[in-house]
């Protein structure tokens, strides 16, 4: 076979990582998700050689509001977890700032006490301008995760929003957590991120006030696909409750397997993952052919101008796009595992 | 996408004063850096794990107790044993100046005293992650 001697090393280079990531070493691990992170060469790659080894973890989503103490929780969980022996793996989502693009991830503050645990892995990561509450990387990260052989993966959005839903449509179970004192029954009435929970947890039960919350989360939360979410009293600061979430994930857990529901949820999750490849290689490639710039600046002009709308202008400029990559035999595959 | 830079600001040892560490994490977060901060009271085998988790370029380490004599050394060593010698370490805090050198030479890229500008800093992580 005829390779070239840098895509030779560069091949090799992921192999090596993969068989590194497989023996469960951490360092491997960190790289290889850098290296998808910052969708480097050889990143399509590697996220196509990763699948065939993934899909044994239980990923379990936490959202919620800034502050509830998510990061707290998910600090509890993992020790509890590790208590049973199993081992668990952490990605960590905070905003990248819309100025500048530099971050604070603090996430592992809170995590300081398990992260130096062997059978555990902590990956922070800045959102990079994705929105929705997710990197676009994420669950490349927890692929990685997964091929490393946690037992379950917890994926921490960032502080979110009442509409940064992302993660309902990606995790097996999502864990939306809340705290006393921080509004009235309408807001927990307002669509959005207090549809998405199969598990609604009240964080912070030492300030007082819990009673209230739970009695209008229970006035809102349904039953859905045969499941009813439970909602769950928690005290990451005084250690109480946690085992009671234990229970409600296990339980989740068992009743996706029977039900069903395990795979219709891993076949959105895939759904997703497909459309948000093909938007990917779309605007890739649509950047990539020469003359689609001159065509963009003209058509903003004539966009500016009234003369064609915006939607006119994105099916012209996808009509050059893709036209030359049907005679291009170089189609990189990976990319869309 | 250009690579990012990714600098993990630690606090090793026993002190409590953390203003520095923030001062200089928001900085670099201003400078486009990604900063993982992991807070206070941190062992070099803490610092050196978060910092092959996270794969940072360089480590920013702050201590104001007098223990840098100690613990800095510790965690260039501890990355040198983990086949991660390429992260840069730097450190700063109420560091006396006889003690600069022997830093250096135990390792540590360089050290910042009081009074040093956010911008000689910022340039000298960008820098570092750059290989140079």
């Amino acid at each position: 076979m005829v390779r070239t001697r840098r895509g030779r090393a560069r091949r090799d280079a992921v192999g090596d990582l993969l068989t590194s990531l497989l023996r469960g070493e951490k360092r491997a691990a960190a790289k290889l998700i850098s290296l998808i992170e910052d969708d480097g060469p050889g990143a399509p790659d590697a996220i196509a050689r990763l699948h065939p080894h993934t899909g044994k973890a239980h990923i379990v989503g936490f959202t919620g509001p800034p502050g509830v103490g998510k990061s707290s929780l998910i600090n509890r969980l993992v020790r509890a977890y590790r208590g049973r022996g199993k081992k668990v793996g952490v990605v960590a989502v905070d905003p990248s700032s819309p100025f500048t693009g530099g971050a604070v991830l603090g996430d592992r503050i809170r995590m300081a006490d398990t992260g130096s645990d062997p059978g555990v892995f902590i990956r922070s990561m800045a959102t990079r301008g994705h929105a929705g509450g997710l990197a676009l990387a994420t669950f490349d990260a927890v692929r990685v995760l997964d091929a490393m052989g946690m037992d379950l993966i917890f994926v921490e959005t960032v502080g979110a929003g009442q509409s940064e839903v992302e993660i309902a449509t990606r995790a097996h179970t999502t864990v939306v957590v809340e705290m006393p004192l921080t509004g009235d029954v309408v807001q927990t009435m307002k669509a959005g991120i207090l549809e998405i929970g199969d598990i609604y947890v009240v964080n912070k039960v030492d300030l007082g006030g819990a009673d209230s919350l739970v009695a209008n989360l229970k006035f809102q939360i349904q039953p859905r696909d045969g499941w009813t979410p439970p909602i769950v009293r928690t005290s990451a600061l005084e250690d109480r409750g946690v085992q009671d979430l234990v229970a409600g994930i296990e339980r989740h857990r068992s009743f996706l397997r029977s039900s069903g529901g395990l795979r219709r949820r891993e076949e959105a999750r895939a759904r997703e993952e497909i459309l948000e490849s093909v938007r990917r290689l779309l605007a890739d490639r649509a950047r990539r052919v020469g003359s689609v710039g001159e065509a963009l600046e003209r058509l903003s002009a004539s966009v500016a101008a009234r003369t064609i709308d915006p939607q006119g202008a994105a099916e012209r400029i996808l009509r050059r796009a893709t036209r030359p990559a049907l005679t291009r035999p170089k189609v990189r595959r990976g990319r869309t595992s | 996408m250009p690579k990012k830079i990714r600098v993990l600001i630690a606090k090793p040892g026993l002190d409590g004063h953390d203003r520095g560490a923030k001062v200089i994490a928001r900085a670099l977060r201003d400078a486009g850096m990604e900063v993982i901060y992991t807070g206070l009271r941190q062992t070099p085998e803490d610092i050196v794990e978060a910092a092959i988790q996270e794969d940072v370029d360089a480590i920013g380490l702050s201590c104001l107790s007098g223990a840098h004599m100690t613990l800095f050394p510790q965690v260039v060593q501890l990355l040198k044993r983990r086949r991660s010698g390429d992260i840069v370490v730097a450190g700063g805090g109420i560091i006396p100046k006889d003690d600069v050198p022997k830093l250096k030479k135990a390792g540590i890229r360089e050290i910042f005293g009081p009074g040093t500008s956010l911008a000689e800093i910022v340039e000298f992580f960008r820098k570092a992650a750059k290989g140079g």
